[in-house]
């Protein structure tokens, strides 16, 4: 276990994200927005279909191998001066970084993006050892604010609303003048600027994530619209990169191709405003760059993925893309989940890294629309595996006793088809009787689910087969 | 009818009818209406003993109930040459998930992908197999179309039922906004997340009413009984149907929730 989740409470939450109606105006920014920049982005390339499937070839073939370019970038990145740590889990990750930031007696670090920091909650691990980490990209600044996790993968404060932000930095930036003028999201925008370059400068650590690893070069890469990246890992005389196995990728020509759908699925950009790439520390000709590179790479049960339904997972570039499309998280946002990791990805990989017991209500609560699917950059069968989610639950007694018994009554029913059409025959006039007049019901025992929100319409009466039966009796059948 | 264009397939095509469940016990009329349209269509029409092509225990990780159901459908159905269902959704789970059902299976796996290859969705099968262009039918006004999620996506239905529909006399079709997005009908998940599938129907309804079409139309009943739900709870006078009963020009059947009273809050 990393991060506190309550991906149990899920309906709770939901329910909760429902009724929040300055939320439910933040989501539909996200409806709005993502889904139309992606298509127009994706309409311009004649070649992204096929730069999709070349996509997902390039990252299983990287799982395929993946012991043979982890130690491939290893021996690169220790090459050009820089160390490499593995960490089976979080705990050794954030020990790991601690423990790097003690070397270099640091006060303040300053960070970058990153899901896996969030992933093994190093911000508070920094805190409690005497550490002040400070988030640059402004989304997550925001949230660091308010101590909330991201609500989105890409997007981290796309829950919020320029109000909320507001009220934030008047909370924390009391050194600023009172009156002063925060009407206009440029201005907040400036503030944020300005508080954020002070740490630039004061930060003795910087640590960012990754986009890839290259094996190849050793080289890692991060993709940025802010520019944030460049400075916390420049600025500082030491920079962690921190990320997860499956950001590995064999070349930079394997990595040229990734980025030609990550940003478009994205966020339509043909190429985020900042692709930046850092090879080890600063050599003697370089005008800038730490002398320190460290990498630590985290596993958290990513290898136990391998070589299971679930590998397919971690072709995953965090793009997006799935909860920018995903109607349930439309509904809900994306701090309902519970975790880390949101949407439809985060339900197929919440399950695998903190428990199936404790995140089973993510594959579950998905309609199977397909949307998330037909839009995922490295074609994960995101649908599929939610399904794998809901067989290994159900193998294990994890479904709800009522969903089990009424599977096992219905099922009973559908494999006698004599029973099923004589008992449905009765059940059906039945109801049709009482529907009749209204032909539709406001209420039905057993139905709360349904008539809570809709009503149910009432059915025609005789059922198909009983009036085949009849109508063409004696025909050719 | 006279615009049928027949390709290469048997003169008289034997169809077994895949009603679904929910056809076959809510709303037989549909069930009806295509065999009409695959009569019209120059093809024989059987339907024989069924009951559910098991989706319900697929998507609820039950898989062998699933497998069960599975192969009592591919043994109904075997002997036909076409398999035909007024559903999107339960065309898709025999075409696109019968056969990996069955993976450790060789022998059930080649029957699941002989009868795979020979399922389609109604609408699909008239327009992509048969070569229909037209069909005989007046509908008078406006109607607007939901895209049901697996035909859509599973099968690529889209266009199928827009080309028929705008063969029907008097018939116009006003697209909505987002006719392509879920209508948070789900199968089980309508009732499990039930708080979820509200907001997800509503953002529906609103959509259907803007687009100021009094008549609603889709291929899936389960979709069509969430939304027509909906519509009748808001208040919301929408008629709602589904594509094959206005295709076939069999609309007498009052509208799905509308019984014999005019529909109102």
């Amino acid at each position: 276990m990393t991060v506190h989740s309550t991906s149990p409470q899920f309906k709770q939450n939901a329910a909760q994200a429902l009724n929040d109606s300055q939320l439910q105006k933040a989501l539909g920014n996200v409806k709005q927005g993502f889904i139309d920049k992606r298509q127009m982005a994706a309409d311009k390339l004649p070649e992204f279909e096929a730069l999709r499937d070349s996509a997902r070839d390039i990252k299983n073939h990287t799982l395929q191998h993946l012991d043979l370019y982890l130690e491939s970038y290893e021996a690169k990145v220790k090459a050009s001066g820089g160390h490499v740590h593995f960490a089976r889990d979080a705990q050794e990750a954030r020990d790991i970084i601690l423990s790097i930031c003690r070397e270099v007696d640091a006060k303040t670090v300053t960070k970058g993006k990153s899901m896996i920091s969030e992933e093994i909650g190093i911000n508070h691990h920094l805190e409690e050892n005497g550490i002040t980490p400070v988030e640059t990209d402004l989304g997550e600044y925001i949230i660091q604010l308010r101590n909330e996790l991201p609500s989105h993968i890409i997007a981290p404060a796309v829950h919020l609303n320029a109000t909320q932000v507001e009220e934030d930095f008047r909370r924390v930036h009391t050194h600023l003048d009172a009156k002063r003028d925060l009407s206009e999201p440029v201005q907040l925008l400036t503030e944020a600027r300005a508080v954020l370059r002070e740490r630039f400068l004061a930060a003795d650590v910087g640590i960012t994530g990754a986009n890839f690893l290259v094996a190849e070069t050793g080289t890692s890469i991060i993709v940025t619209n802010e520019g944030n990246g460049d400075l916390t890992q420049i600025l500082p005389k030491t920079h962690i990169v921190l990320a997860s196995i499956e950001k590995l990728v064999p070349t930079l020509e394997d990595v040229s191709q990734l980025l030609r759908v990550l940003a478009r699925s994205a966020t339509g950009q043909e190429l985020s405003v900042y692709t930046t790439f850092s090879t080890g520390p600063r050599r003697s000709q370089d005008a800038d760059g730490p002398d320190n590179y460290h990498v630590v790479i985290l596993d958290n049960g990513r290898s136990s993925m391998l070589g299971t339904a679930f590998e397919e997972m971690l072709r995953c570039i965090r793009c997006g893309a799935c909860m920018n499309h995903c109607p349930v998280y439309h509904a809900v946002g994306g701090h309902a989940y519970g975790w880390v990791y949101p949407g439809p990805m985060g339900a197929v990989l919440t399950p695998s890294l903190i428990g199936v017991d404790k995140a089973g209500h993510l594959p579950n609560a998905s309609t199977f629309c397909g949307r998330c699917e037909s839009v995922c950059p490295v074609r994960i069968p995101l649908p599929k595996l939610m399904r794998h989610w809901r067989e290994r639950e159900f193998e294990r007694h994890l479904t709800p006793a009522t969903v089990r018994s009424g599977l096992q009554l219905w099922g009973f029913f559908a494999k006698r088809p004599a029973l099923y059409r004589t008992a449905t025959r009765i059940a059906m006039g039945a109801l049709a009787l009482a529907g009749r007049q209204r032909g539709r019901f406001s209420w039905l025992p057993m139905a709360k689910g349904w008539t809570k929100y809709r009503d149910f319409p009432a059915p025609q009466g005789e059922t198909f087969q009983q009036r085949w039966k009849r109508e063409r009796k004696g025909q050719a059948a | 009818m006279s615009a049928v264009q027949f390709q290469d397939r048997p003169a008289k095509p034997r169809v077994g009818l895949f009603v679904t469940c929910l056809v076959d016990l809510m709303r037989p009329s549909v069930g009806f209406a295509a065999v009409k349209l695959l009569e019209d269509a120059g093809c024989t029409v059987e339907a024989p003993v069924q009951t559910c092509c098991g989706q319900p225990a697929y998507n609820s990780g039950d898989r062998g109930t699933t497998r069960d159901l599975a192969m009592q459908v591919i043994e109904a159905f075997q002997g036909f040459d076409y398999v035909v269902a007024p559903s999107g959704s339960c065309a898709g789970m025999i075409k696109a998930h019968y056969p990996e059902l069955f993976e450790e299976d060789p022998n059930w796996r080649a029957k699941a992908d002989a009868l795979a290859a020979k399922t389609h969705e109604l609408t699909s099968f008239l327009v992509d197999v048969l070569g229909v262009t037209r069909v005989e039918a007046s509908f008078d006004g406006a109607v607007t179309y939901h895209d049901s999620c697996s035909g859509l996506r599973e099968l690529k239905v889209k266009a199928q039922p827009r080309k028929l529909l705008a063969s029907v006399e008097g018939l116009t079709l006003v697209e909505m906004k987002d006719s392509d997005v879920c209508c948070g009908f789900g199968g089980t998940f309508a009732v499990k997340y039930s708080d979820i599938s509200g907001a997800i129907v509503d953002a529906k309804a609103r959509n259907v009413e803007e687009a100021h079409a009094p008549t609603l139309l889709a291929g899936d009943l389960g979709c069509l009984m969430n939304m027509a739900g909906k519509l009748s709870r808001d208040g919301k006078p929408v008629q709602v149907r589904h594509v094959a009963e206005v295709l076939a020009g069999m609309t007498d059947e009052p509208p799905i929730g509308a019984g014999k009273q005019p529909r109102g809050p």
